[in-house]
């Protein structure tokens, strides 16, 4: 698959800024290769929403405290709203576009948010898959969370249940309060 | 957004080299805190020199058996880390109290000593706040200050330090290594963040330009037992109203050690020693616990809207205390 090169918004235009405030920056998103000259201020989820045309992760508070912009960042889930795209170079990003098979099947996870009707208004749903994503992997490497009993052995899977599984997401906010579904869709996921 | 520079530093002597020669320099590590500022116009850096790649991303063991953790190590897995849980329950407890998975995953060791107060008037270029602007005011004094300081306060500033790690670190002994143009040094946790006074502007004895380049947690305080609890307005996802850290030895019914800080009081974690040395060679008991506690907290001056800290903090330090003293006896 060819790199594909191209400038990041005001990268171009009359209101580029000057060379000391730009980079070449390369991600590898949902498997493929970007290399984009980004001005710094560019933060991962605006490369992914507008120049990259991944609009599924979502701008809510744009500050890092609605999880709306979840994604995995090399396995990992963070805020995109907070990754400064310049400081990435290198990193594998993936997407709520990249969690299905090539074809039309869905991930596990995003069958059972629509089999439980996990969502209403739908806004912060991509950021909710990428976050139990993230969770349910942290519990299989052994992550303790804040109800964990601390008495559990370190190292070992934590199994989720409900509270658990509302603790590992209360990072992500749904103003529709469908957290109930959500709740249960992630158990179906894990049992 | 103020347009800014930006520079990956290979080693740790590069960042330092590169920070002196770009006036207007910040280092950026997880970017949790930091980014959000610049957002807000709070913190408008000329150079960002990135940090977050130096190898200063592990925890290891050391021949004197303390801990030795990067700054670059992200809270998460300082949390998950079994000499962490294990050995400092109070640390990885506390870790897990703050943020989300999300920012605990992004959030390095270094990046939570040093992020800043989430005081609303800091956080608002509007507003007046001394701690941002020297000289303009303090809006929180008379203003909104409900989640304020009620120890160490001044005239100045009545923010808190929002750090849960920090306040298990002071209540651990844990050091902080730092390295500057003028070579390395380390400080005792306990002593790294300081009152406002008429400086509030300065959150901690960092000197300009030093690195936190790793934290150290002693091996006398190792598999002691240790806890912290954390009162918020949620269940999850919210900074602390009041914390406690708890570290506790009992011998024969008598406290052996004891270190205990807060979070959420004051303008650094509040480690508090008249209660210890209250504790020190007493009964472990109830009764002893509180007294300690509010012989502590006696030095409180609350605000006019959050009196509420001194009974909430003297209660979930008594009970942790209550709730670690059997597992405590030796």
């Amino acid at each position: 698959m060819g790199s594909d090169i191209h400038d990041s918004e005001a990268g171009g235009g009359p209101s580029a800024p000057p060379d000391e405030h730009r980079s070449t920056t390369t991600l590898r998103v949902n498997g493929k290769p970007h290399t984009l000259v980004v001005d710094h201020r560019r933060a991962l989820l605006d490369v992914l929403r507008e120049d990259l045309d991944l609009t599924g992760a979502k701008k809510g508070c744009d500050h890092g405290q609605c999880g709306a912009c979840t994604v995995l960042l090399d396995g990992r889930r963070v805020n995109s709203c907070l990754q400064l795209a310049v400081a990435l170079d290198g990193s594998e990003v993936t997407t709520i576009e990249g969690l299905a098979g090539d074809g039309e099947e869905l991930h596990p996870l995003q069958r059972a948010f629509l089999d439980r009707d996990a969502f209403q208004c739908g806004y912060c749903t991509p950021g909710q898959i990428c976050s139990a994503l993230g969770a349910l992997d942290e519990a299989a490497a052994g992550h303790p969370s804040h109800v964990t009993a601390p008495a559990a052995p370190s190292g070992r899977p934590v199994p989720l249940d409900a509270d658990e599984i509302r603790e590992r997401l209360s990072g992500n906010l749904c103003r529709c309060g469908a957290y109930p579904r959500i709740v249960e869709a992630v158990e179906d996921v894990v049992r | 957004m103020k347009p800014f520079g930006y520079v990956r530093a290979a080693s740790v002597e590069e960042a330092t080299e590169a920070f002196a020669a770009h006036p207007g320099a910040r280092y950026l590590g997880g970017g949790t805190n930091l980014v959000d500022l610049m957002k807000l116009g709070v913190e408008r850096p000329a150079v960002l020199v990135d940090v977050s790649r130096l190898p200063l991303d592990v925890v290891e063991e050391l021949p004197d058996g303390s801990l030795r953790v990067g700054a670059a190590v992200r809270n998460s897995d300082l949390a998950a880390h079994p000499m962490a849980r294990d050995r400092y329950p109070a640390l990885s407890q506390a870790l897990l109290a703050g943020a989300s998975g999300q920012l605990r995953n992004a959030a390095t060791t270094g990046g939570n000593l040093l992020q800043r107060t989430r005081c609303p008037y800091f956080q608002d270029v509007s507003k007046p706040c001394n701690k941002r602007e020297p000289g303009s005011g303090c809006g929180a004094r008379d203003g909104v200050h409900r989640d304020h300081a009620v120890l160490g306060h001044s005239e100045r500033c009545v923010a808190t330090h929002p750090s849960d790690m920090a306040v298990a670190l002071a209540a651990l002994d844990a050091r902080v290594e730092l390295y500057g143009e003028q070579g390395a040094r380390s400080v005792p946790a306990a002593a790294f963040h300081r009152l406002p006074g008429q400086h509030p502007e300065r959150d901690t004895e960092i000197r300009p330009g030093e690195l936190i380049t790793s934290v150290v947690l002693p091996a006398a305080t190792a598999g002691l037992p240790s806890a912290y609890r954390k009162a918020r307005d949620r269940a999850s996802y919210a900074f602390a109203l009041a914390s406690v850290a708890v570290v506790l030895r009992v011998s024969d019914g008598v406290v052996a050690h004891a270190g205990i800080a807060f979070g959420a009081l004051a303008h650094r974690p509040w480690r508090a020693q008249r209660a210890e040395e209250a504790l020190l060679g007493g009964p472990a008991t109830p009764d002893a616990f509180a007294r300690a506690v509010d012989l502590e907290l006696a030095a409180a001056e609350p605000l006019r809207d959050n009196g509420y800290k001194v009974p909430l903090a003297r209660n979930i330090a008594v009970d942790v205390l209550t709730r670690l003293a059997p597992a405590a006896a030796t």
